[in-house]
Parts: C-alpha cells; structure tokens; sequence
C-alpha cells in the first residue's frame, strides 16, 4: 500500500478532490483484519466453489494485491473515476425532505449522478481494468435491477471488452429499459429461464458460464459477495464513496453524521459507504434490507432479519432457506434488492452489532420515493428508496441536533415504470386522465395503493 | 481398514477393469421411482451408486441434472427422502455416496448427516463445492462414522492443490474430464488424460473420471486411463425422456438397464481393447 495508506481522519481536506479509490483501505481500526488471508469475516465468506475456480479465484487475489499498490493501475482507476464516471458525487442538503420530516439534519452522497445513474460503476471500473491487467477478453455478470449489468456493458464498451449479462427473465420484464439499455451498449443479455428466474438464477447461471470460459473470461460480481476475493474487492472499490462522503460531511457540518444509513441487497452501496465511518464508533450504521411485503408473510428479501446462516454463491452468510438447506425464492418490489442472501462482511457487522439492521417494506420504500420526488425533486431508485423510508423513521427518533447521510445508491428512471403501475398512474390509457394521476400521486404520503 | 467403496474399486481392478460410476438424484421422477432405476442401474452393472440431493442452486449443473433435481424439489423431496433412498440402494451391496452441495448438509447438521449417512448404510460422500480449505469439519464427521470422503480435481487444479485434495479424499479422486458443469458431450474432454495422469503422480487412491461420458465407446476410452469412470447425465436423460413420451415406469427402468449395461460392457472393452470412437 506505499503512501495510499493515509486516511483523511477527521480533517476535511480531502474534499472536493477524488480521493484515491483505494485510500486508507487498510486504516479501518481494529477491522482491518477483514477479511483473513482465506477470505473470512469472522464465520462469514470463505470460497465454497467448485475445485475448477479455484485457480481462477487465486489469480484474481494475487492480481488485485498487485494492482492495489501499483500506481499506475490506481492513477488510471482515479482518472476513470473523475473524467468518465464524474468523481466525486455531490453532497446534497435535503432541505424540504428535512423540513417536512422534522428531525434530524437530511445529507444525501448523491451516487445517483455517477454516470450510469448508480453506484455500480465504482466497482465496475475497478474489475474491468482488472480484467485488462489479467490479460482476458471477456467479462460476464449477473444483473437483478439492470443497473450493475448496464454499468459492465458500459465499462466494457470503454475499454473494448465483450460482455455478457446474464438476468433472470422475470428482471427482464419488469426492469425492461435497462435490457435495451445493455443492448444499445453492445452488451449480449441472456434471459435466464431456470430456477426462480430472478437475480440467484442468474449468479447461478454465470457461474456455470465462468466454470467453462474461466481461461478468458472475469467474472465481474455486482456487489460485496459471492467467493473470496470478491466481497473485499467489491467493498474496496465502493469505499470511493464513504471516503468522499465522510471528508464532505466533515466539511459541510463540521462534524460526523450521527448516523449513516444505506439499502442492502448484496450490501455493496452500504460497504462502501459505511466501511471508512467502521473505526467512528461513534456514527451508527444502518443497513435496510427489502420487507416486500412484510418479514412476517414469508414474502420478503431480509436476509439478516428473517434468515440463517448457511452457504449460497461460494460464500457462508446469512440466507433464506428452509429447514432443509435449499435457498427460498425472495420477494421485494425492487429487482435490485430481490436477493436471498447478503454480503458476508454485512453479516459480520451484524453480529458485531457495529452496523444494525431494519426491515423497509414494500409500500413504506413506494412512500419514501414518492415523497422524495416531491420534497428534492430527486426520482430516486426503488432500492435507494428503502433506505430513505428507513432513514426518516431514524432522523425523527434523533431529532434537529443530529446530522444523517443517506446513500443515494441510484436513480430512478428504470423504475418509473413500476412506480407508475404502483401509485396507479397508467390505469387509463395515459393521455386520458391527468386529474386522476394528480389524484394518485397525492396519494402517496398516505399509502400507495397497488 | 479398506471401507466397502476400497474394496469395490479393487475388486474391479482385480478384474482387469474400470469401475462403473452411476449418478441419479433422489426423488426424480418419485422418490420410489428413483430407488427402482438406481436398484435397476446396479442389477445391470454399475458397481457403485451417486445418489444426487436435488439442490435448489446446483450451480455445477447443466441444464438435464437441473430439469431432474428441479422437478424433485418441486415435488417435495426433502434430505430425510434422500437418506430413504440410500438405505434402498445401499441394500442392492453397492457402496453408496451422496453427491451433495454442502449447504444442505450443513442445514441438516454437519455430525447428525454424517451419522444418518452411516446408518442408511451409505459409503460416503461427493462434496463438488466443498473445496480442502473449507472441508475440516466435514472430514472430522465422516471419520467418525466411517464415510470416505470424496473430492473433485479440475484439469485448472495445480499440483499442489491435486495433493492438498488427494491428501483429504477417500475412497478414490473424481477427476472432472474438463472444466465446464455437467451433461453429455460427444466426446470426452482431451485434458481428462492428462489430468488423471497427474493425479496419480500425488497419490495412490484410484482415480475415476466424470463429466461428459455418456456411451459405452466414452466410457471405454475413459477405462483406458482410468480406475473409474462416472456417468450422470446420460442416465437422468433416459428418466426425462421417457417422462415426456409419456412412458410408464417399466420402459424408464429397461431403459436404465439398458444403458447401464451398454456402460458396464464399455469399461469391460476398454480391456479387450475394443477399437474406440468418440
Ligand atoms: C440503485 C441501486 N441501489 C442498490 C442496489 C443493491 O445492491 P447493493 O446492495 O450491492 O448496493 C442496486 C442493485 O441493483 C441498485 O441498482
């Protein structure tokens, strides 16, 4: 790690400027054992793979310890960073949102103007230079919302890779934009049609993939899981956006939030924000996994608050899964968050009691988008929007003294759609009745109606 | 002490021959359907029996293996079925394995699986993601009840992980013919031979070969180079076809027979040095 290792502490000068991607990964007090030389937190993660990957999972390690400390892979990663994927995202002060909840002070890390419209893009970035130093050709994924299969497609396109993209049919349908989006990015996108048909069908799927092409081909993950390395990679790369957004909060406030707060479906937005606040003991993380229709109906992706552990994707965390091991089909409104499981290094927070975790529902994630639209005039991700609903139950409990940063992992336009059908707002033909969709959208403070 | 699976491979071995490996998940088309075309599959020859646990995300699997676990599991299959079915099998004398991802073992309870296998009269186990690294506990319960624990080598494994494997696996190394999932192919992958080769430069144990025989000429190409040789997907075919013709049981199981028996004259050719085509 040569010089990259100093952490902007509590000064502020880190600011404004795009900090080294892989700053002060190493500096988390008393966490940087995270995870051990066999890819362990704690209990969690590990490599439950196939012999067949495992040369392939060595090399990816030894190539990413090489890359970390070379210079010039993190000046080409920072300059990708800040020239193609617009580096630093803004700091915004959710003045209306703050006023209208009446409690704590409301500061968004906007990772919904990064380019590609979410935080996908960090880690994607990141495993594809990797890719290029590797010396392959080819990159797959997974995709549940689109958003990490849109930002590979793109980062590939950049650097003239093939990709293929792999997302269950069902996430076809209802995320159908972000397909023809893969599409226009040259990207081939694979429906995939087994099992559950849903984001655990196309890691499955992509895995299957990886087994036969792995002499080429990366396998890009989309978030802070599957088999060691890749829940510290991913973290790694995500953690741009917790170092922006603690040096910008210290200099917009003076201070640390009291609280950060982040949606978890594999948890790579939450890692990366949360991980460089790990040694301020004193700022509470608050991860919000998806409640669909509700924890206690069976119909939910909350792995943490209505899982156990066990083994899924080459890695042990917690999981939803019946008496007998076999992994339960998730529910929730957002394709993003759709996922029975969650990044080890989450579940080690968890059981640490360092990072808490709270259940967002369907209907309370459809309220927080709305009133987000109307209050900041920001259409945020129905993902993004589980932790905005969580995050103004918290600022009410905290009161005006305090400070929250929210991550806003991404925008919504994938997700008008969805919204539209949800607050009801193409009932008629569409044309037909804008004083009934003024109506519904009005709604929406009170309870979204189906 | 040579346990059941040993003496099985040797006694193959005494005979001039390669072992006949024969996998089919438990539960498919039913519980008791299953058992009949695994008794059937040993009344025609296979020597020893892969009883598949249909997982939900069988991520080492191609496309036929997951139509057959699928519809296993849809029809309600649960672990305490595939233990049923072992005991069934394991009755017929062939040393029995469960081939198994390892979270259900781990749901199930690490130590109480190992001691329901040994009491169903099951030989052991195929662990396909339980890599070295992760396995202590596992080997630490099959010890305990007598369970020989198997292994997968890749033709990607260096030599160093050939050994790390061979040094924890029992009964024989299941050596993946090439690196992809499973099902068919029309012919045996081309690193299988080396990678077996290499193999038996680390260690002594038998080595069997899976992934893509699925006829008698690849299974006699296999027996060449190999102590073993395994096959799947041919087999769940036979049962997914005659499930789509519409066919009864009896035509699914004299199919099994007859593809059993095809397989057992394959690894018996390659000694009388059948000419071969892959
Ligand atoms: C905008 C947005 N936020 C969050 C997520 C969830 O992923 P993670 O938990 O890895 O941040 C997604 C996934 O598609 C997403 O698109």
């Amino acid at each position: 790690m040569s010089t990259r290792t100093a952490v902007p502490a509590a000064s502020a000068d880190a600011a404004g400027a795009a900090p080294s991607l892989l700053t002060g990964v190493q500096a988390a007090a008393g966490w940087q054992a995270f995870p051990d030389a066999s890819g362990h937190f704690g209990k969690f993660g590990g490599r439950f793979v196939p012999e067949a990957l495992m040369a392939a999972l060595d090399g990816l390690t030894e190539a990413y310890a090489q890359a970390r400390v070379d210079d010039a892979f993190i000046a080409e990663l920072d300059d990708l960073l800040a020239s193609y994927a617009g580096r630093p995202t803004p700091l915004t002060d959710a003045r209306r949102l703050t006023e209208h909840v009446g409690g704590a002070r409301i500061l968004l890390k906007r990772e919904d103007l990064a380019h590609t419209g979410s935080h996908k893009i960090n880690n994607v970035l990141g495993q594809v230079l990797l890719t290029k130093r590797m010396g392959k050709s080819r990159v797959i994924a997974e995709t549940g919302a689109g958003q990490h299969g849109v930002a590979t497609a793109t980062a590939c396109a950049l650097l003239g890779l093939d990709c293929v993209v792999y997302m269950g049919e069902e996430d076809t349908r209802r995320q159908a934009l972000n397909v023809a989006r893969m599409r226009m990015l040259g990207a081939e996108v694979v429906p995939v049609t087994s099992g559950s048909r849903t984001l655990k069908d196309a890691i499955n799927e992509a895995l299957r993939d990886w087994v036969a092409t792995v002499e080429d081909t990366h396998y890009c993950i989309g978030s802070v899981m599957g088999p060691h390395p890749f829940p510290m990679l991913v973290r790694d790369f995500q953690r741009v956006i917790g170092v922006e957004a603690r040096a910008q909060v210290l200099e917009r406030t003076g201070r640390l939030p009291n609280v950060v707060v982040a949606c978890v479906g594999g948890g790579s937005n939450a890692m990366g924000i949360f991980h460089p606040f790990i040694p301020d003991t004193e700022v509470a993380l608050i991860g919000c996994e998806a409640g669909g229709d509700g924890v206690a109906t069976g119909r939910h992706a909350a792995a943490i608050a209505g899982g156990a552990p066990g083994v899924l994707h080459g890695m042990r965390t917690y999981l939803l899964q019946d008496e007998w091991g076999q992994t339960q089909v998730s529910h929730s409104i957002s394709a993003g968050l759709d996922y029975p499981g969650i990044g080890p290094e989450h579940a080690l927070l968890h059981e640490t009691g360092r990072a808490t975790y709270r259940v967002v529902d369907d209907t309370a994630a459809m309220e927080a988008l709305a009133l987000v639209a109307r209050t900041e005039g920001i259409l945020v991700a129905i993902e993004s929007a589980h932790a905005f609903a969580a995050a103004i139950e918290v600022a009410r409990e905290l009161g005006p003294e305090a400070t929250l940063l929210i991550n806003c992992s991404g925008r919504g336009d994938k997700d008008v759609d969805t919204a539209a059908r949800w607050f009801g707002l193409l009932d008629e033909p569409a044309d037909a009745d804008p004083a009934g969709t003024a109506a519904a959208a009005g709604t929406a403070e009170g309870g979204g109606q189906r | 002490m040579p346990s059941r699976l040993d003496d099985r491979l040797a006694a193959a071995r005494a005979e001039g021959r390669a072992a006949l490996v024969g996998y089919l998940p438990a539960g498919y088309p039913t519980v008791d359907g299953a058992i009949a075309a695994m008794r059937a599959m040993v009344a025609a020859g296979v020597d020893v029996v892969e009883v598949g646990l249909p997982y939900s995300d069988p991520t080492m699997d191609g496309p036929v293996i997951q139509q057959a676990a699928d519809a296993a599991l849809r029809g309600g299959l649960t672990t305490r079925d595939v233990l049923r079915t072992v005991e069934a099998v394991a009755d017929t004398g062939a040393p029995t394995l469960v081939m198994t991802y390892w979270n259900p073992i781990e749901q199930h309870g690490v130590a109480a699986f190992a001691a329901d296998l040994a009491a169903a009269g099951g030989a052991g186990t195929i662990t396909p993601d339980l890599p070295p690294e992760e396995a202590a506990p596992w080997l630490e319960a099959a010890a305990a009840h007598g369970l020989d624990p198997v292994f997968v080598v890749a033709p990607s494994s260096s030599t160093e992980r050939l050994r790390r494997v061979a040094d924890i696996t029992g009964g024989f190394v299941y050596a993946a013919s090439l690196m992809g999932v499973t099902g068919a192919r029309s012919q045996v992958g081309t690193q299988a031979e080396g990678l077996v080769a290499r193999v038996r430069a680390v260690t002594s144990l038998p080595v069997a070969v899976g992934l893509g025989v699925g006829t008698a000429a690849q299974a006699a190409q296999v027996a060449a180079f190999a102590d073993g040789v395994i096959v799947g997907s041919a087999l769940v075919r036979v049962l997914l076809d005659a499930q789509r013709r519409g066919e009864g049981p009896e035509v699914a199981l004299a199919g099994i027979g007859a593809l059993a028996a095809d397989l057992a004259q394959g690894v018996r050719g390659a000694q009388a040095n059948v000419p071969v085509t892959a």
